[in-house]
């Protein structure tokens, strides 16, 4: 078995590639962050590949969307470094690591309420154009975005609501948008905070497809609970329970882990 | 794949095409120049100018409550620093009108500068709270420092002066335009900074900020020019207010000045661009007539206030614009 964590780093700092051949994107060694003196996070190293779906999985409160927080750097960790790239990002804030091409998604679905489904998707597209500080010029010139826009949101199924206030959408709708939002910035790599929680079965199946659409040319860190969704799209898994990594591989492996088996026995539920 | 997500078809509210808004706006623009043409005809100047500085005020305000998402308690900072800069250099320094103004604007942005960058750190009630600190900050000042503020009388006779060295303020009408044509071109500047390429990203900071910074936004940045923005605005109305009424007093930094642009904001519509004119129209009337009742225009405003939290969230012109399907 292949464990996740065991790949080499070089003097510099940089994780890639690694001496078997893995292109790494995402590396972290030793995260931790420490809540009043409750270790959420307790030394996490994490290896994800170029190119993977890798989901992230474990029971209710295992410190699964605290990781994203910090891989992300809307929380600092306590110790521990990330690498993006081979560049070190432990330091910066979360907008430059967005900048950088890693966007994450979160638990509960964000979208911009009071903008309409085309703004949010402009939103995102605009990020680039260098013209987001321009208050004396009309928001007009946004509309050379339109045609983007209007496509992005034709590959999750929402260009006939096009004007419709993202508040009013329904859930799996708004995290659909999230979605084609997330997608018109071009990241390298995504990470969705439970992509699918709180759908439909219908909508499940569409997520995934979407998702799996959407790893064409990217990487992607999800986490997710739902097992078939995840031995379906992911080619690794890291397994968290109580802040620390308990098992990596891929589904077969982790899925036959005996110490696997008995946190999620003994930790009740994982819904 | 091309499919919507969820099948079900459920009712959803389409938001007017941005050019059809525009066009309405256009209209709304005009019909405000006509109104604020004509109505000296029928109604005293002074008064006139009282509700437009304060339309101004209640605007700066809304722009930074409305669009940033950022509830200010201490607007009166930039408000009554605006007024004793104004007051004192036309008065002491014998600047014609149009640059005291400008020189109380320019203080006040500068406050709004200072004081942003410290209060945008914090969220909701708490950035309110700072705002309170550091307004009730410029009040203590105020009353420490008579030589600048002349203390409990304030700077009277303010000399209204002469426009560009040419036009006589003293003149009631003369004055008026002047007033008009600022409060003409500082309302387009804020239609133009909401509905901007920057507006666009302010207000997706609003509805969700830590989404706006996953997608690269450096979302303080907007928020602190949106800030400094709204107190400039706040200030260009309490400076141009001191050259109207010719005075300026402890009332124009004390904390009750900075719930004056609240109430008018929640009265006309939080969010809208036409809303705290209306609302500042509303509760200036209504304070005009009310001046007989005394200390009972507080109790009266507190009802109002409640009443409007309460039962009438959208305000007048957010109530309309929510009927109409429209953004006003
Ligand atoms: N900001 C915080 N302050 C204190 N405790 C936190 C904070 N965020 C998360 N926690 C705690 O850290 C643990 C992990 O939470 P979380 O990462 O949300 O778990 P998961 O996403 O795996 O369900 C939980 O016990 C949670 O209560
Ligand atoms: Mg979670």
């Amino acid at each position: 078995m292949q464990l996740a964590t065991d790949g080499p780093v070089m003097a510099d700092g940089s994780a890639l590639p690694t001496s078997d051949g893995r292109d790494v994107i995402l590396s972290s060694r030793d995260l931790r962050i420490d809540f009043n003196r409750f270790a959420a996070v307790d030394g996490v190293s994490l290896d994800i590949e170029r190119g993977h779906i890798h989901a992230l999985i474990g029971p209710n409160g295992a410190g699964k969307t605290t990781c994203f927080n910090l891989l992300t750097k809307f929380l600092t960790p306590t110790a521990g470094s990330i690498l993006f790239e081979g560049k070190d990002i432990t330091a910066l804030k979360p907008a430059e690591v967005a900048r950088l091409g890693m966007v994450r998604s979160f638990q509960i679905s964000a979208v911009f309420d009071q903008l309409s489904v085309l703004q949010n998707v402009r939103i995102a597209l605009q990020r680039k154009s260098g013209d987001s500080f321009a208050f004396w010029q009309s928001e007009n010139r946004l509309r050379r975005f339109d045609d983007e826009a209007m496509a992005l949101l034709k590959g999750v199924g929402l260009d006939t609501m096009a004007r419709t206030r993202a508040s009013e959408l329904s859930y799996g709708r708004k995290r659909a948008l999230e979605l084609a939002t997330t997608l018109a910035i071009e990241p390298k790599m995504l990470l969705l905070d439970e992509p699918m929680a709180g759908m439909a079965h219908e909508d499940i199946d569409r997520m995934a497809d979407l998702i799996l659409a959407a790893a064409e040319g990217r990487t992607i860190l999800m986490v997710e609970h739902n097992l078939s969704v995840v031995s379906r799209l992911a080619h690794r898994i890291t397994v968290l329970a109580r802040g620390k990594v308990l098992a990596a591989g891929d589904y077969k492996t982790v899925a036959a882990d005996q110490r696997v088996i008995e946190a999620y026995l003994g930790g009740g539920s994982h819904g | 794949m091309a499919e919507p997500l969820s099948i079900t078809p459920d009712f959803v509210p389409v938001v007017p095409a941005e050019r059809d808004d525009k066009a309405l706006h256009r209209v709304i623009f005009i019909v405000l120049a006509l109104a604020i043409c004509v109505a000296p005809a029928f109604i005293y100047p002074v008064f006139l100018m009282k509700v437009l500085c304060f339309a101004l005020f209640a605007s700066a305000f809304n722009l930074l409550f409305g669009y940033a998402g950022l509830l200010s308690f201490g607007h009166a900072a930039f408000f009554g620093l605006a007024s004793y800069v104004s007051a004192y250099t036309a008065k002491f320094w014998g600047i014609t009108p149009e640059l005291a103004i400008l020189a109380g604007t320019a203080a006040g942005a500068l406050l709004g500068l200072a004081f942003g960058a410290i209060a945008i750190r914090r969220q909701g009630i708490y950035f309110a709270m700072i705002t309170l600190a550091l307004a009730q900050m410029v009040y203590f000042f105020s009353v420490q420092r008579p030589d600048f503020t002349n203390g409990e009388d304030g700077i009277q006779a303010v000399p209204r002066g002469h426009l560009f060295g040419l036009f006589d303020l003293s003149n009631d009408m003369t004055l008026y335009w002047t007033v008009a044509a600022i409060f003409m071109g500082a309302m387009l500047l804020i239609h133009r900074f909401v509905h901007s390429p920057y507006g666009q990203v302010l207000q997706a900071v609003r509805d969700n900020e830590r989404r706006a910074v996953s997608l690269g936004y450096r979302a303080q940045r907007y928020k602190l020019m949106a800030f400094v923005m709204s107190a400039a605005i706040a200030s260009l109305a309490g400076a141009t207010k001191a050259i109207v009424f010719q005075v300026a007093t402890l009332v124009d930094v004390h904390w009750s000045m900075s719930g004056e642009p609240i109430l008018m904001a929640l009265v006309g519509g939080v969010g809208t661009i036409f809303g705290p004119l209306v609302g500042a129209a509303v509760m200036t009337t209504l304070q005009n007539y009310l001046v007989s009742a005394g200390s009972w225009i507080t109790v009266i405003q507190g009802v109002i206030f409640v009443l409007c939290v309460l039962t009438f969230r959208a305000g007048i012109v957010g109530t309309i614009a929510d009927r109409l399907k429209r953004n006003l």
